[in-house]
């Protein structure tokens, strides 16, 4: 056990860059693009006198609002909240990505892994450091982030609100921060399951191949699903082609991007429609997302992951090129 | 006598080479062998078997453990050092020390910590900017501070200035080598490390073609300065080499009779590079 928190912190050592800077550059970023625009917004608002949206007075309309238009705007604030995390979110699958890539080749290209076979450490463990370090701490890393942006977002628009005299925490009761976090916690286990074959895929070739992990890693789905779709042989099992796309191909390349469980998943695009339309958290509740759990989709491909994992550890300890 | 290495009818094939050939050998506790070859003789994949890198047929048995199935336990008891440039170029000083106390169960931080005194090595500095010479010296203090039974030294000084070679086998003596410790070690700069040498093993296109002690050669091969009148006697006894130098002849001899041979001039113990070309003549022919 000791072995293996060592192990991930050498990971976090080695990636600290994409684990931990990527997504604090990436809220930071964010955050500063957003005071720019409440800057110009205030400037031009300044010219008119009052605070604008939609030619509308913001401190009228809340005045004005009823019930219903006021879980809009706790709703709008809630969005405002998340949409740190979808770029955060797009930045940590990129890390991913290439941190799996990477993962068993980098030191085999520059002879390192002759150093770390040097010492009594089994290719089992090292393996499993690096996919947990994948498909859990950087979730984790990437998710707190989020929330400390998302949370200095809101400490924004509040100031900048009560500048103008909009009543900051009727505001904020109207937002539901505590489920955001809630619910973006929420997420970490089940991204964890749902990139497992994204990581196992990318992994798999991270060890396997001589060169170009990367190209393997793409272009074997790639020129396979095109052969399919070709040939038509997803008609033998009476599957349109497209399954093998949506079930084979983006499963082993894009799940390591969060969110696409709700974007790729059949189980969410059909239950999104019956969804409050008022009330766009709800995509992100457990209660929602946590249906996948009882799809085939997400534990075949914890299965493939896992498969594909242990082919991992094979080659990592058969591979001998350095 | 307990042996750490022993080996019988060890085979390697790459796809159309054969690195190893049928190779048994056996190597006693307490030894320091040079394990010495061309370029392409089968040292490394020797040496890679033994670590449990790479597969191969035959018996192998290193310290009781076999090298393919048991290779993480074994590394508990075996170190070694792969060429200079293997340590990763991310990693710091204090974060390479703090790895290795933590993951190796016999590791003695104090030791490497008091070796590390010794260099211009900084805790924060990263093996990226560090010279080759300074790499092998943080990579030496951390498998000196390992109680290793077997140390394997894979060319450990290739692309050192002789400073830190010196310094590095000095060290290696000095500080770590003790009766229960052995220590494999290739190289091609054979003169540095044939004073320390207890055993020698030449290996050729993957066959040994000399396995013995330092003794030994001393006793079985020998080198006679000949004067030019005495050459075709000297001729005749079959030498393994002849060399010219200031219009005297220099054969090195077999097991040749000493009498016979100090009759014909100056006789001497040959140097293990001269043996090494001697043995070698004709390998890239």
């Amino acid at each position: 056990m000791k072995t293996f928190y060592w192990l991930m912190k050498r990971e976090y050592w080695e990636h600290r860059g994409g684990l931990l800077w990527a997504p604090v550059i990436t809220g930071a970023v964010f955050l500063i693009l957003n005071l720019m625009a409440i800057i110009t917004a205030e400037v031009l608002g300044s010219r008119h006198g009052a605070m604008m949206i939609g030619g509308n007075d913001f401190r009228t309309m809340i005045e004005h609002a009823d019930a219903g238009d006021l879980a809009n705007i706790g709703s709008a604030v809630d969005v405002a909240m998340l949409s740190s995390m979808s770029l955060i979110g797009i930045v940590m699958g990129l890390v991913v990505l290439f941190y799996c890539l990477g993962s068993l080749y980098d030191d085999r290209r520059d002879r390192s892994v002759l150093f770390w076979k040097s010492l009594p450490v089994s290719n089992t463990s090292t393996v499993l450091s690096k996919v947990v370090s994948a498909a859990v701490i950087a979730p984790v890393i990437a998710v707190f982030v989020s929330i400390i942006c998302g949370v200095m977002q809101l400490f924004i628009y509040a100031v900048v609100l009560s500048l103008h005299g909009v009543n900051i925490w009727q505001l904020l009761t109207l937002a539901h921060p505590f489920r955001v976090i809630g619910s973006l916690l929420s997420a970490v286990p089940l991204y964890s399951l749902w990139a497992l074959p994204a990581v196992g895929w990318l992994m798999f070739c991270s060890a396997w191949s001589r060169t170009k992990p990367f190209l393997w890693a793409m272009a074997v789905p790639v020129v396979v699903g095109l052969m399919v779709s070709w040939f038509g042989i997803m008609g033998l099992f009476n599957l349109p082609t497209a399954w093998f796309w949506t079930h084979v191909v983006q499963r082993v390349l894009l799940s390591v991007f969060p969110g696409s469980s709700i974007v790729f998943s059949d189980h969410n695009l059909s239950s999104m429609s019956d969804m409050d339309s008022n009330d766009p958290l709800s995509v992100l509740s457990p209660g929602h997302t946590y249906g996948l759990l009882a799809t085939p989709n997400l534990w075949l491909g914890v299965v493939a992951g896992a498969a594909l994992i242990a082919g991992a550890i094979w080659f990592r300890r058969v591979r001998d090129d350095s | 006598m307990n042996a750490v290495v022993t080996a019988t009818g060890l085979t390697k094939r790459y796809k159309n080479t054969l690195a190893l050939d049928d190779v048994s050998f056996r190597i006693e506790s307490g030894r320091i062998v040079g394990l010495i070859g061309p370029n392409g003789a089968g040292k490394t994949t020797a040496l890679k078997a033994i670590l449990g890198l790479t597969d191969f047929r035959g018996e192998l048995n290193v310290l009781g453990f076999d090298p393919r199935s048991q290779r993480d336990r074994l590394m508990e008891q075996v170190c070694f050092i792969a060429d200079v440039a293997v340590l990763p170029r991310w990693i710091r000083v204090r974060e390479a020390i703090d790895f290795v106390a933590n993951v190796h169960p016999r590791f003695n931080r104090a030791k490497c910590e008091a070796f590390l005194a010794r260099t211009k090595l900084t805790p924060d500095q990263r093996v990226k900017q560090m010279s080759k010479g300074m790499i092998v010296q943080l990579h030496l203090a951390l498998v000196m501070a390992i109680d290793a039974r077997l140390l394997v030294l894979d060319e450990p000084t290739l692309g050192l200035d002789i400073l830190y070679r010196k310094q590095f086998y000095q060290s290696l003596l000095e500080d770590y080598f003790d009766e229960n410790k052995t220590i494999i070690v290739t190289t091609h700069q054979v003169e540095e490390i044939e004073h320390i040498l207890t055993d020698l093993m030449f290996i050729r296109d993957g066959k040994l073609v000399l396995d013995t002690d330092m003794d030994a050669v001393g006793e079985r091969f020998a080198e006679v300065m000949v004067s030019a009148d005495k050459a075709e006697a000297a001729r005749q006894l079959k030498p393994l080499d002849e060399r010219q130098v200031f219009g005297k002849s220099i054969f090195l001899f077999d097991g040749a009779d000493r009498a016979v041979l100090e009759r014909m001039g100056e006789v001497r113990r040959p140097t293990v590079s001269d043996l090494f070309v001697a043995t070698m003549k004709g390998t890239y022919a």
